[in-house]
């Protein structure tokens, strides 16, 4: 499998990018970890006439946790959350998606701003984003534009993002006490895209759930954001029973179809049933 | 358009066309024929390098990107006429068959054994997951790091001493 | 023998470090792409994107437009040379590129020839067909009762989508004996379409030389002397200017058997062009067009007393083959060794009967990592003794042990026909179940239960029927299924084997030369073994069906014992003593109660510089064997997963697996290839499978959908052995290849199912995807309320 004829400009500042963003529109487009646009190129789904490398740019890779926020460069790359000892310790949807997307290999080379930018609703980052009520910042030649995750991502792939913007930064609330989240993700084998997925974050406040971030993968046309199952949750203090009700608004807006994974039928059980282990999950660690 | 990439400690200054995979670029235009194609979805880890020591499929890389950077390949490992502990190993704990998938093995090996030279079962495992065997089950494979592993320890306690 | 002096030697029974190691770890093995030749061209196939449908019109102006683009060739233009269609090997005829109509996803319709394959590629995209959709058959039962629709239109006097009927066995004994039986149990299954994925691909490099006529063609084949004749008999080239190199193979399992269109667009573009021409197909073209396997549709059935004696099985398949009946298989059976289905089990009668379809699928029906059908044999009667124990409430170990074949019926004459060469059924399963620590399982099993957990444990103790075979019964489109190995011992005791099988990776240039060592005491380290050329090696049918170690093992040991035959009369001649008076020790000849001996390479010395009067100088030889009889290795395998009943999803918490492949010549190898086997067998279980939509499009066609475990999903085994030789072998030896894929499926399934009979499951097909277990569980839930 051979990619198609394309050109290629790897510019080495942010500046230098917006330009050349500027410059190709339509025609261009970002390569980060190409980790999705290659397998396309490869297959000729794709026929960009220029790929402008984003790889080269500085610190757009960082992590940092500072004044109450927390912010991640969007070329961050899956391992590197999955091992970051911030994620590990505190953010543990974020560390456990970091580990269950793809495999080792695609996961030191795909980026958390790709993954977000790509918008396969099978994707993993997404659900964690809308989780975490994260911002996503998307810059062009003199202009910043910022869009909450679950309004990001509009469809299977198709996202807010234009032609001539780059997403520089994805940063979301830094937790205070009592954040607890998960990550949980089916999948037949590693290198698999999920059968359902599904992304928790908590906060506890004097027994009672202060605030809830449910993100679901493979749920529907994009990652979905479970609003109703949120609004169960909050003001509510954490019991089995509670799960169970926000896992049924959960299931409710899942939409899906038959296919070598399951029936609905299935997938939603395994929704159900992920979403009680998740919510269970994360509700222990923000009372550790 | 014009690159230089060191692959296995030497320079190569080349022309290619952007849209190049690297595993071309090794396999076509340096003869480097140890980097294998399994798969044409990124799924088999086959064309497995190292580019600046992390390991990541060369299919799904284009040879402009590594432009200025480092590529070492499975021809790579034997250095000074020795073989690399791990090649070693792979041939003592029979962790190959046809032989296809080994490159990509032995260099995610190497790569986890440096952070990690005393890895579990599991930890291999995992580190492996990237990479399809058809042939062995995974199980020498998964011996042959450890043991690599131990030994690269041992040697290089001996050299401490 | 001392033990000292053997291991000096290292024949048989050693765990020999594999010699074609030495170049796979540092990067030097040289396999089909790699292969570079000056000029040479690359090919990119175009294919069909529909499953069934007529080829109205074939535009290639644009495409021959592009820059670096040398050809395109059509099947109008294969037709001109007479080669648009090809035999198969189970005698049928398949299109090399479409010229009437299109029968599957992926097709070979067109080939580009180009200067780069990326150039290739972007020619491809550039070559418009229109194409006239007709009706598509996917389910065989569905194309059976079809007589409107034709899939192979093309064959005179085909009025339906039948490709054969066949039938083994005793109908008339077995209808009785069911009508006799206190109890019947049935069993519909699917033995799902797989296919081998090598990781290596198919290709080939074909090098028409215009100047000399030569044709090299360099392919990844695990049958080279077999495709030499092939390729003579399909483009008419004559054989002695054909030259088949089969280069290191990444992997075969019955993928790299079959000649496939690629190979002869290849070879006649190289002709045409005389320039080489290099086609390696994708990972997508493999697994969508050549060499699919299984897809068994099977309805078994054991009559049984009301003791647990099996006294008969009846099983009838319904074989969906795809738009070409291109099986890799003995002529004579139709249905491969199917019949092999009564297993290890004694019993007085079976009848088995095969039906075999047309659809509009990939062509292929290799025997992937089995020896024709012998792993949808296993499967259905492994499945059936599991059912019938539970239908009659006894174990699933005591109802195999009352119906095994005892130790002392070997050699045993099947039911079906086959000669059982020799067993030890008892003692396999007793080793398994020691392993295992079977009562502790048992009860850690019922104590899960009683908390509500689903855990099972399953077994298969299966018998394969390998090494084929005698010529009076086997051959491959008229080529007779023996082997061969020519040896040549030089001046300095070094020696070269070589062979008519060919390597995908077993380790032949290790464990070949280890019999070598073993017959003639020539260190395997001296000796170079050579495969895989046709010009420089004796004829062979190649290494599938587990036969290269009962063939050309056989033929190895053979033709070490005649040179250790006549190294003997030059050695009587060196040490002036009778031939009576020597004795053999393990590397010398020693004159009898003295310590006078003179070694083989001292023999081999004088062979050249000083032979006895009258004798042959020299020491070289080449024999062909044709086995007196199959081997039957066997094992007993068991498996102890648990369910979740929440989300289906099955883990296995224990894997043991005891061979019994007779005498083991390199322990290490043999392991490996269990490993290997019992890998592929989870992965048949578990996850790895093709099938088609309503519109013939495969799903499966790529390592998205075909899913194949990673060291992360793949359990841990455990490996234990027994060895019951087989008498017939030169060394005992019966092979190992394929053991493990052919028994373990069934314990794998047989453990899940375990686990769920508490529920009331009685049945899941393969792949028992999590999906699938947790319907099963809702389905039984519903059934009992
Ligand atoms: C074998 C395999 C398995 C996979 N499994 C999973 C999985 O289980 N879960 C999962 O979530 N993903 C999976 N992926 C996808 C993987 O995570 C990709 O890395 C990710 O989707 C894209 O990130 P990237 O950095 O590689 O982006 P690229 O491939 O480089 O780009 C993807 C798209 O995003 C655009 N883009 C990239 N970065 C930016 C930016 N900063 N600003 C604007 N646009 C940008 C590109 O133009 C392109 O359109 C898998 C991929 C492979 C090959
Ligand atoms: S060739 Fe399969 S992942 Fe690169
Ligand atoms: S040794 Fe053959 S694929 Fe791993």
């Amino acid at each position: 499998m051979y990619p198609p004829r394309f050109d290629y400009v790897a510019p080495t500042s942010l500046e230098e990018a917006l330009d050349a963003l500027a410059e190709h529109g339509d025609e261009g487009k970002i390569i980060a970890g190409g980790q999705s646009l290659i397998p396309m190129l490869k297959l000729r789904f794709a026929s960009p006439e220029t790929l402008i490398d984003i790889n080269r740019l500085p610190g757009m890779d960082g992590v940092s946790e500072e004044g109450g926020t927390l912010r991640f460069g969007a070329l961050c790359r899956h391992n590197q959350l999955g091992a970051h000892p911030l994620m590990t310790s505190k953010y543990h949807v974020v560390a456990e998606a970091g580990t269950l997307i793809a495999d080792p290999l695609v996961r030191n080379m795909g980026s958390l701003g790709g993954s977000l930018c790509h918008a396969d609703p099978q994707a993993d980052w997404g659900s964690v984003m809308i989780a975490l009520k994260a911002t996503i910042v998307c810059q062009k030649k003199g202009a910043t534009r910022e869009f909450g995750a679950a309004e990001f991502m509009e469809g299977i792939f198709t996202t807010k993002l234009a032609d001539d913007e780059i997403v520089t930064e994805i940063r979301c609330d830094a937790a205070n006490g009592g954040f607890g989240s998960s990550y949980l993700k089916m999948e037949r084998k590693v290198g698999d895209f999920a059968t359902c997925g599904t992304a928790i974050a908590l906060t506890l406040k004097d027994g009672t759930i202060a605030s809830a971030g449910v993100g679901l993968t493979a749920m529907g046309a994009k990652n979905l954001h479970a609003e109703d199952a949120e609004k169960v949750l909050v003001g509510q203090a954490p019991s089995a029973e509670l799960f169970a009700e926000a896992a049924e608004a959960a299931v409710a807006i899942a939409d899906v179809r038959e296919d070598s994974r399951g029936t609905p039928e299935y997938k939603k059980n395994v929704l159900r049933t992920f979403m009680k282990r998740g919510l269970a999950k994360a509700a222990l660690r923000a009372q550790a | 358009m014009e690159v230089t990439i060191t692959v296995n400690g030497r320079t190569h200054t080349k022309s290619v066309e952007p849209r190049m995979l690297l595993v071309h670029f090794l396999r076509e235009e340096l003869g480097l024929t140890g980097t294998h194609i399994g798969c044409d979805s990124s799924h088999c880890g086959a064309c497995t390098v190292l580019v600046d020591g992390t390991p990541l499929k060369s299919c799904t890389y284009l040879a402009v990107m590594a432009n200025g950077r480092s590529v070492e390949t499975v021809e790579g490992l034997k250095q000074g006429g020795k073989l690399h502990v791990i090649q070693e190993e792979f041939k003592e704990q029979h962790g190959l068959q046809c032989g296809y998938c080994t490159p990509g093995m032995m260099l995610v090996g190497k790569a986890l054994l440096e952070e990690n030279p005393n890895p579990t079962d599991d930890e291999v495992r995992f580190a492996i997951s990237g990479n399809i065997c058809r042939c062995t089950g995974y199980m020498n494979i998964v011996k042959s790091i450890q043991a690599a592993g131990k030994r690269m320890q041992a040697e290089s306690a001996d050299a401490a001493e | 023998m001392e033990p000292s002096e053997q291991k000096a030697v290292r024949g048989v029974g050693h765990s020999v470090r594999r010699v074609e190691d030495d170049r796979f770890i540092v990067g030097r093995g040289n396999y089909l792409d790699d292969v570079k030749l000056p000029r040479m061209l690359h090919m990119a196939i175009v294919r069909s994107p529909l499953a069934h449908a007529t080829i109205e019109s074939i535009d290639i102006s644009e495409a021959m437009a592009l820059e670096g683009v040398v050809a395109v060739v059509t099947g109008k233009d294969l037709e001109a040379h007479k080669l648009a269609w090809m035999p198969t090997l189970s005698g049928d005829t398949q299109a090399v590129l479409a010229t009437d109509k299109v029968r599957f996803q992926g097709q070979e319709v067109a080939a580009v020839i180009a200067e780069s394959p990326y150039v290739a590629a972007d020619a491809a995209e550039l070559v418009e067909i229109e194409y006239e959709p007709l009706d598509i058959f996917v389910d065989p039962y569905k194309a059976l009762e079809n007589t409107e629709t034709i899939i192979r239109s093309d064959k005179e006097g085909q009025a339906d989508n039948v490709a054969y009927e066949w039938e083994a066995g005793d109908k008339a004994k077995t209808d009785q004996l069911f009508a006799e039986a206190d109890h019947v149990v049935k069993l519909h299954t699917h033995y799902p379409r797989s296919h081998p994925a090598p990781l290596e691909t198919c290709g080939c490099v074909a090098d028409v030389n215009g100047a000399t006529g030569k044709a090299t063609i360099y392919l990844t084949s695990q049958a080279p002397h077999a495709h030499r004749t092939l390729f003579a008999l399909v483009a008419g080239l004559p054989e002695q200017n054909i030259r088949v190199i089969s280069p290191d193979v990444g992997g075969g399992f019955g993928n790299k058997v079959p000649i496939y269109p690629g190979y002869v667009v290849a070879t006649a573009a190289s002709l045409l062009l005389d320039a080489p021409v290099k086609w390696v197909e994708s990972r997508s073209e493999n697994l969508m067009s050549t060499g699919f396997a299984r897809d068994y549709h099977m309805d078994g059935e054991l009559a049984l007393t009301s003791d647990g004696t099996i006294t008969a099985m009846r099983c009838h398949i319904t074989s969906d083959h795809g738009a070409f009946f291109a099986d890799a298989q003995p002529t004579k059976f139709r249905a491969g060794l199917v019949h092999i289905c009564t297993g290890s089990y004694d019993m007085q009668a079976a009848h088995i009967t095969a039906k075999g379809a047309y659809t509009n699928k990939a062509p292929g029906g290799v025997a992937y990592r089995c020896s024709f059908r012998v792993t949808e044999a296993s499967y259905i009667i492994e499945r059936l003794v599991q059912n019938a124990a539970y239908e009659l409430g006894m174990s699933p170990v005591e109802i195999r042990r009352k119906n095994f074949i005892k130790k002392e019926q070997f050699p045993y004459t099947s039911c079906t026909g086959f000669i059982y060469d020799s067993g030890d059924y008892d003692a396999s399963l007793d080793k398994a179940l020691e392993m295992l620590g079977y009562d502790e399982i048992m009860a850690e099993r019922d104590a899960a239960r009683a908390e509500g957990r689903l855990m099972g444990v399953g077994i298969a103790t299966f018998t394969e029927v390998v090494g084929a075979g005698n010529s009076k019964e086997y051959d491959i489109a008229g080529l007779k299924m023996f082997d061969s190995a020519e040896l040549r011992v030089h001046p300095t005791g070094k020696a070269i084997l070589k062979l008519g099988v060919q390597t995908q990776g077993q380790g032949h240039e290790t464990t070949f030369a280890q019999i070598v060592a073993n017959e003639l005491g020539i260190p395997p380290e001296d000796i170079a073994v050579g495969h895989g050329d046709t010009d420089n090696t004796p004829y062979g049918l190649g290494t599938y069906a587990s036969r290269s170690t009962p063939t050309g093992g056989a033929a190895t040991a053979v033709i070490a014992r005649k040179l250790r035959d006549k190294a003997k009369k030059i050695a009587a001649h060196l040490l002036e003593a009778s031939e009576g008076d020597l004795e053999w020790d393990s590397n010398k000849f020693v004159v009898k109660g003295t310590d006078k001996s003179v070694s083989i390479q001292d023999c081999a010395f004088a062979a050249y510089t000083n032979p006895p009067d009258g004798e042959e100088p020299g020491l070289e030889g080449v024999h062909y064997y044709d086995p007196p009889n199959m081997t039957y290795p066997f094992g007993a395998y068991a498996v102890v997963v648990e369910v979740d009943p929440e989300t289906g999803e099955w883990e296995v918490k224990r894997m043991v697996a005891v061979d019994d492949c007779g005498v083991r010549i390199n322990p290490m190898v043999v392991d490996g290839q269990i490993h290997g086997g019992l890998t592929e067998g989870y992965a048949m279980a578990s996850m790895q499978y093709i099938h088609y939509d309503d519109d013939g499009n495969c799903v499966g066609g790529n390592f998205i959908d075909y899913l194949i475990p990673t060291a992360v999903e793949t359990p841990k085994f455990e490996l234990g052995e027994t060895v019951t030789p087989s008498p017939h072998h030169p060394i005992g030896a019966k092979g190992v290849g394929e053991s493990a894929t052919v028994g373990s499926p069934a314990a794998y399934v047989n453990a899940v199912l375990d686990a769920l009979q508490p529920l009331g499951v009685k049945n899941l097909e393969m792949p028992v995807t999590s999906g699938r277990v947790w319907e099963a569980i809702q389905a039984a839930k519903a059934a009992a309320e």
